[in-house]
């Protein structure tokens, strides 16, 4: 470590120290703030979108001044819908859940947890944020494009993604720039996860043997793992795809197809080689989304209840097993796709197999609850919140996981409420909590605790009132992806839910301006916040807040101590710091 | 906040199963032989699943108030209890794999069954934004088709080539399919643009039509009437009106219907 002290100056100008910043903690905050910027694009495309499922016929002239061609004519067009579906499901899987968790919270916080002045690689840091800004940037250009923006979902599937604007609006240039910007993201995360494991793996003080690293930090690295061997996959998939497109190849398209009265000039491809490349990173993916939620969860569980996690090594396995498990699952996508009966019964039971280590995560962080003293922080409502989410979302993937039961849920508004529970909102809440946790440290001011508790009561009663009652549509057959649920019989009597839903959701978004409101505001105008508000164990809290560039200044941090020691019996406090003197630990 | 935020997810997840329990909303009325093993596994699922989720979120708001901070009390240190852990590993695993077995029987009989001879054989084509259907008529054989013939402008959906005789009897609808009642039905899906999902709710039938494949699905309707064929699987702009008819007839309902439409031809 001494011999980074020479390497390790501040740079002064603002350039080198807030935009190309090589500080692992600037490009946190950089890519925490492309998040929340994405967040709130995401969920103002979703507002769209209920409210064409709540009224489809209705007229909104203020809108149809503002987008002329999405509302032409007056209602909202089916078009218009399924492109703000497409970009809401693509910019907050890629922009949001990708970004904030690992690459966000994970750069700040990964070296500073094993005691490391930085990434290992911080030219490499630098550009894997400023990719992603390309990515970003063209993402948002798809939503502006000639055309139309692309309307195949987020999944693209072929051949509608890959025949260009014969088969419909919006899937020719904006379709092509939404497969280069999610090329262009493949790369950067790839980037980011190798720059991940070499930090954990090499660069960890003395003394932070890998069973003392925090859970976030095992979620961090874990999560790593998966977007190396899952981008790449996407990475060529995507390459695949536009030489469909644009050089005349025929991966994803078959032979004699006839699209609005044109014979296509391809043949040969399999639409199915699709799904399985894009569902082979997919699937990883919502474990990508999530697993960092658990790790903060665990992490807060334990400061706040005052106790140590329950099962320490058991929350290690599990997190592995559910890394390992998650890239043989896959194929649960396709149940209804074509794919052989045989390799869904395969996957039907992979599939239920990763519930077991998802189950024992619940069951460690109830009993980490057990006997605790706990303390009600806003950081910690929102972990309770996650807890409560995490199984609300958990116990539908045991219905979604029989390719039996999917014959009647697949595609219908269960699989919504499903995936929006567990790997959107309670991802969401393991980003609101890790924001609420570690704001002092990152801004040296606390956030308001009183606005933070309204916006968490708020968000958890819209997010329940939102995707609870889609459970109820989806088991009475309501199928997603629908611009309205109108033209159906069997659809119609739903209708009043829908309304239901789309008040739900347009309240919780606005309440969400509370969440950005008390951000900026304490940012700038927060009680100051001293190096370990929360009488917190692990590194980041023995030195500065905000730390310095170096991170530990002066220190050689020496780790003495599990990441979890609160309520040592004998101990002189309730909780002991890591770099603690060893004699301190157990008298 | 602990008492407020337990009766919260009391309150949660009584509301949750208790509108399941009521049935406000639940699936459509079955009308096919081997849904009702589909409908059993859901329900059975539905019940352990509500259990679990139950319980679970019981015992987060009973822990949330029960262990409160109380003054400047210590928690206890208690993190370990390897016969706990490994008892509730193994129960779930039990329940997990245990469940997916189960459910794997049920999806074996219903999709590996295959149709009899006898059944009657529709061939479904999707595409932007309507149902194709064809049945083979006296000869009991499809005609030859060709992609290149196709033309929507003169109502060849399907490229049916005239040159092929047994393309003559052949009898194609769009948007409107009838089968009899009681009687096993083989369908060949097929797309012939982008993929399709052919979905009949009350069938418990769904299944994805891909474009260069013909993907078979065999049922037996139980009940006479008309139900609604909707596409499943997001096919382009019009997807949410891709709709076609089912009328479920008694066996000389349907013969009639089926050389009126021939004869019509």
């Amino acid at each position: 470590m001494a011999g980074h002290a020479a390497v390790m100056e501040a740079p002064t100008g603002f350039i080198r120290k807030y935009i190309f910043s090589i500080d692992h903690k600037v490009i946190g905050i950089q890519y925490l703030l492309l998040a929340l910027f994405a967040v709130f694009l995401g969920m103002v495309l979703s507002a769209f979108m209920r409210l064409r499922l709540a009224w489809p016929e209705e007229k909104w002239p203020l809108l149809q001044q503002i987008f002329p061609q999405g509302f032409a004519g007056g209602p909202m067009t089916p078009e218009f819908y399924l492109a703000m579906m497409t970009m809401h499901g693509t910019i907050m899987v890629f922009f949001v859940l990708t970004t904030a968790p690992l690459s966000g919270f994970g750069n700040y916080f990964l070296p500073i947890q094993v005691g490391a002045r930085d990434m290992a690689f911080p030219i490499l840091n630098m550009l894997s944020f400023w990719i992603t800004f390309v990515a970003m940037a063209v993402m948002v250009m798809a939503l502006f494009a000639t055309g139309g923006a692309p309307i195949a979902g987020w999944t693209s599937y072929a051949p509608l993604s890959a025949l260009g604007q014969v088969a419909g609006p919006g899937l020719g240039a904006g379709q092509t720039l939404w497969i280069v910007s999610i090329a262009i993201f493949c790369v950067a995360s790839l980037l980011t996860s190798l720059n991940f494991l070499t930090t954990t793996l090499n660069l960890r003080a003395r003394g932070m043997s890998l069973l003392r690293m925090p859970l976030t930090v095992w979620a961090w690295f874990t999560t790593a793992m998966l977007a190396l061997l899952a981008f790449p996959v996407l990475l060529a998939g995507g390459i695949l795809l536009l030489l469909d497109r644009v050089g005349g190849t025929s991966f994803f398209i078959p032979g004699g197809l006839v699209v609005s009265d044109q014979l296509i000039p391809h043949q040969g491809g399999s639409p199915l080689l699709w799904q399985h490349l894009f569902w082979f990173f997919g699937h990883p993916e919502v474990y990508i989304a999530i697993l960092p939620g658990m790790g903060v969860t665990s992490h807060i569980l334990s400061t706040f209840a005052r106790k140590p996690v329950f099962a320490y090594k058991a929350m290690v396995g599990a997190i592995f097993a559910i890394g390992f498990i998650s890239y043989i699952v896959w194929g649960h996508h396709m149940f209804m796709s074509g794919m052989s009966p045989f390799s869904s019964m395969a996957f039907s039971i992979t599939t239920l197999a990763v519930g077991v280590p998802s189950a024992i995560k619940t069951f460690n962080w109830l009993a980490t609850l057990w006997g605790g003293q706990i303390r009600f922080t806003s950081s910690m409502l929102y972990a309770l919140g996650f807890v409560s989410l995490f199984v609300s979302g958990g116990v539908t993937g045991m219905l979604l996981a029989q390719p039996a039961v999917d014959v009647a849920l697949h595609d219908t508004y269960f699989v919504v409420a499903h995936f929006h529970i567990i790997m959107g909102v309670a991802a969401i809440f393991g980003i609101f909590a890790g924001l609420h946790f570690w704001f002092p440290k990152m801004f040296g001011r606390m956030m308001d605790e009183r606005l933070g508790k309204i916006h968490f009561w708020i968000t958890i009663a819209g997010v329940y009132a939102i995707f609870m009652p889609m459970h109820y549509l989806g088991v009475a057959g309501a199928l997603r992806r629908y611009a309205q649920l109108t033209e159906f019989d069997f659809l119609r009597p739903m209708q009043p839910l829908h309304q239901f839903i789309t008040v739900a959701a347009f309240v919780t978004i606005a309440a969400q301006l509370i969440f950005v409101f008390n951000f900026f505001y304490s940012m700038f105008k927060g009680k100051r916040a001293g190096a370990n508000p929360w009488e917190a164990t692990t590194l980041e809290w023995i030195i500065p807040s905000p730390p310095p560039h170096d991170n530990f200044g002066p220190i050689e941090p020496v780790v003495n101590h599990g990441p979890y020691e609160y309520s040592v019996p004998g101990a002189a406090k309730d909780h002991i710091m890591q770099t603690a003197p060893a004699e301190e630990a157990r008298r | 906040m602990p008492l407020a935020l337990a009766f919260f997810f009391w309150a949660m997840a009584l509301i949750t199963v208790a509108l399941f329990i009521a049935r406000v909303w639940w699936l459509p009325e079955l009308a096919s032989a081997h849904g009702g093993a589909i409908d059993d596994q859901l329900v059975l699922t539905l019940v352990l699943a509500g259990i679990v989720f139950f319980l679970a979120q019981a015992a987060l708001g009973y822990f949330i108030w029960r262990f409160r901070a109380r003054g400047s009390e210590r928690a206890s240190y208690w993190h370990e209890n390897p016969k706990m852990e490994v008892t509730w590993t193994v129960a779930t695993a039990i329940l997990f794999i245990g469940l997916g077995i189960q459910g794997n029987r049920v999806w074996a009989k219903y999709i590996l069954t295959q149709a009899p001879p006898d059944a009657v054989t529709v061939e479904v084509t999707g595409q932007q934004f309507a149902w194709n259907m064809r049945y083979a008529g006296a000869d009991g054989k499809f005609g030859r088709t060709d992609p290149k013939l196709i033309n929507d402008a003169n109502a060849n959906f399907l490229g049916l080539d005239e040159a092929d005789p047994a393309a003559h009897d052949d009898v194609l609808t769009q948007n409107l399919m009838a089968i009899p009642v009681n009687r096993p039905i083989g369908v060949i899906l097929r797309a012939k643009d982008v993929t399709h999902s052919f979905y009949v709710p009350q069938l418990r039938v769904k299944q994805d039509a891909v474009p260069g494949m013909g993907i078979r699905v065999t049922f037996t309707a139980t009940k006479t009437g008309e139900f609604e064929i909707a596409c499943a699987e997001l096919c382009g702009m019009q997807h949410y009106k891709m709709r076609g008819r089912l009328l479920v007839m008694s066996d000389a309902d349907y013969e009639k219907w089926l050389k009126d439409r021939a004869a019509a031809q």
